[in-house]
């Protein structure tokens, strides 16, 4: 074995065919994509050189500004939720319908493989005003509340944007979460019982602890998913209204490819990258902390 | 430590390797030229999959009329979604790979981008060598110059003139006569708001039809050259004149004139509202003749249906008889590819798409009709005496706009009639992104 890895020639045959696979669909679109941030046009109007402009404006364009909030405000808002409501979810799995939990894992994944745009039609739906009321505002007509017309406030839009992707995404986090909690020994629940631990007490300085590597995981995954959010946007409410919902990726297509700005639209790229290894290495050193010790 | 940074110190010139190449790619990419000329094989046409007017005319043209240009050049149909139809369009250009004949894209910017890359055929010299001048009717040529700088590089396969169709039986059952001017419109809809009625169906969703409210009333009050003159950095969309027209709008949403939900209507349900007698009034383009002809959908009946231009503004510079027009879905001819073949099928494109679309789909065009069409429903005749009477005509407000005022202008316009945002906003917004 020492001997084939020791041999470049074999190196190379192993691992050739994969790296060059990689680098053509990975790498060179990546650097490709790096080299636009310093031009400005299009195939159609041909490129010109311009330098750093492209990143001088993202400095100055108001919309970058909106949709740097946005994108925060829901990556944060959705990471609390999916991953606070999966890891409830995964704590009922494990220590209140035990064995009994796989139909209820399988109703909470279960939107989990739907596909985005019909989830977001099916929302569409539920929540519409015009031509007729959906399910929810006939619900609310029930109680003697008005309709709402969700989908025309940023408020209300947003609210509908985090329970849809919510409902799609906490099934998968659950099941991530349950896998992580059913690593965990039997017996250092019944050592920590017999120390007198039990009800928070218990999740607080056992479970917590233990299943943190499983946690971050999580976290990272959500973060970075919820950064790059761009499908359910544009099928449940396509930025609007006006741009109160439209995430950096949403920014980045349409200044690319309904704009025609190839190089602006690539600095947003660059921009949207940063952040997510940012909020990524922030994650991991704040992780360092060990927390079996108090 | 100096490990890790003897490390990273080896993927350095790899990592600036990469980078210049991909600089290198990035420069060399997206040639601008017009290419060589290839004779093609097929007379490729890709076009919006939403629009099947087109694409069924060209059919018929090639089993009719155009049967001995499609044995020397078969049509080969592709269509593309709308929403992405320019990205496919600057894929292809980048190529120069671009369909024979195409849509010209969503905005006119799109076209004109193509023509200054020197991709299109300049139509109007193809037309002349073909002895087809007279082949576009003077009131499209007229809109097509107005669209594109003075030029003729595509083929008007429609021609629809705007205004505000109305339910001729709530008019008259709530005692209002035909408005001519904008306060009359005012209280015609403050008639129709109090009897119960929606004065106004409008797609709120897709934002267009909203704003065409907008430059309608700047073209009445400051003129014809109204947005031209924001184009040519003469004014802005932030002064007061101009900021009254967003205003003038919104007042119209405030009283609720939309209705309570217009941010949600599509263009579909608006059409509905209209045409099951929900509505009064309803801005629209007559490439809608195809619905209101259709029994099926107008249970009002076609002959309870009026068609008003767009109101005087008093005092305005404009008037009553410029009306709004434009050119559907224009197509184009790529250079690269105008063989003899392709000049033959122009030749009997611009000799027969004008009957045939008209005579089989009822669509108005800016071609010449050289066939005499019977039968056609009295209110597409009527549109088509209008048209004729047509002297001048104005665009609609993002008609002169790039891709992104165009896109701020129609996503905002249903925030501007609720008052989500105000005309002031609504007016900087859209200056803003025609940098």
């Amino acid at each position: 074995m020492n001997r084939v890895l020791g041999d470049w020639r074999a190196i190379l045959v192993l691992l050739g065919p994969a790296l060059l696979v990689y680098t053509l669909v990975m790498l060179v679109p990546i650097f490709w994509s790096l080299g636009y941030t310093v031009f400005e046009g299009n195939p159609i109007t041909g490129f010109e050189f311009v330098g750093l402009n492209n990143f001088a404006t993202l400095f100055t364009d108001p919309k970058i500004a909106d949709a740097l909030v946005f994108t925060l405000k829901y990556a944060v808002v959705l990471t609390i939720a999916q991953v606070g409501f999966g890891y409830l979810l995964a704590l009922i799995y494990v220590f209140w319908l035990r064995k009994a939990s796989s139909l209820i894992r399988t109703l909470a994944f279960f939107p989990v493989v739907l596909p985005t745009v019909a989830v977001a039609l099916l929302f569409q739906e539920l929540f519409k005003i015009a031509p007729q009321n959906g399910l929810v505002n006939d619900l609310l007509n029930l109680v003697g509340i008005q309709s709402v017309d969700w989908f025309a406030s940023p408020d209300t839009a947003f609210l509908v944007l985090i329970l849809m992707d919510l409902w799609r995404s906490m099934g998968f986090y659950a099941v991530l979460l349950y896998a992580g909690l059913v690593d965990i020994p039997d017996d250092l629940f019944e050592s920590a019982r017999l120390d007198g631990a039990s009800g928070w007490r218990l999740v607080r300085h056992i479970v917590i602890p233990l299943s943190l590597p499983v946690l971050l995981s999580s976290i990272i995954f959500s973060v970075n998913g919820t950064l790059k959010v761009f499908d359910s946007v544009l099928a449940l409410t396509n930025g609007g209204p006006g741009n109160t919902t439209t995430p950096l990726t949403l920014y980045m297509y349409q200044t690319s490819f309904t704009y025609g700005e190839y190089g602006y639209g690539s600095s947003i790229a660059l921009l949207l990258t940063i952040i997510c290894l940012l909020v990524t290495i922030f994650i991991f050193r704040s992780s360092r902390r060990d927390l079996t010790k108090g | 430590m100096t490990t890790a940074r003897n490390r990273a110190r080896r993927f350095v010139p790899l990592i600036a390797g990469l980078g210049a190449t991909a600089l290198l790619l990035t420069a060399c990419s997206g040639d601008s030229g017009g290419g060589e000329t290839t004779a093609p094989t097929d007379l490729t046409y890709l076009s919006f999959a939403e629009n099947t007017s087109i694409q069924d005319t060209l059919t018929s043209l090639s089993t009719g009329s155009c049967s001995t240009e499609n044995e020397a050049l078969p049509l080969d149909i592709t269509t593309q979604p709308q929403a992405s139809y320019d990205q496919q369009l600057q894929l292809l250009a980048g190529q120069n790979a671009l369909p024979v004949l195409f849509a010209s894209g969503n905005s006119p910017q799109v076209a004109k981008d193509l023509n200054d890359g020197g991709k299109l055929v300049d139509v109007d010299a193809a037309l002349e060598e073909l002895d087809q001048t007279d082949a576009i009717i003077p009131a499209a040529r007229s809109t097509i110059e107005a669209l594109y700088g003075g030029d003729v590089y595509v083929l008007p396969t429609e021609f629809n003139v705007e205004g505000i169709w109305y339910n001729k039986q709530l008019f008259a059952e709530n005692g209002i006569d035909e408005p001519t001017t904008w306060d009359e419109l005012t209280d015609a809809a403050a008639k129709l708001s109090a009897a119960g009625v929606t004065a106004f169906s409008a797609d709120g969703q897709d934002g267009w039809p909203l704003t065409r409210l907008v430059g309608n009333y700047l073209f009445r009050t400051i003129g014809p050259d109204a947005l031209q003159k924001v184009i040519d950095g003469e004014a802005s969309l932030t002064d007061p004149e101009y900021v009254e027209a967003a205003a003038a709008v919104a007042d119209l949403g405030k009283a609720g004139y939309f209705g309570p939900s217009v941010g949600s209507i599509d263009y579909m349900t608006a059409v509905n509202q209209f045409l099951t007698g929900e509505a009064g009034m309803f801005y629209m383009g007559s490439w809608i003749l195809a619905n209101f002809n259709d029994p099926a959908q107008n249970q009002i009946g076609a002959e309870n249906i009026g068609f008003m231009p767009f109101p005087e503004v008093e005092g305005g510079a404009g008037s009553r008889d410029q009306l709004a027009a434009n050119v559907g879905v224009p197509l184009a001819l790529s250079k690269a590819s105008y063989s003899d073949d392709v000049s033959a099928w122009l030749g009997c494109f611009a000799e027969n798409f004008g009957s045939t679309s008209l005579g089989e789909q009822g669509v108005i065009t800016g071609f010449a009709v050289n066939e005499p069409v019977e039968d056609l429903p009295p209110l597409t005749q009527a549109v088509q005496e209008r048209i004729d009477e047509t002297t001048q005509s104005v665009l609609w407000f993002e008609a002169l706009f790039n891709a992104k005022a165009a896109t701020t202008s129609q996503t905002n316009a249903s925030q501007l009639v609720t008052g989500a945002i105000t005309p002031e906003k609504f007016m900087e917004m859209v200056q803003a992104d025609l940098k």
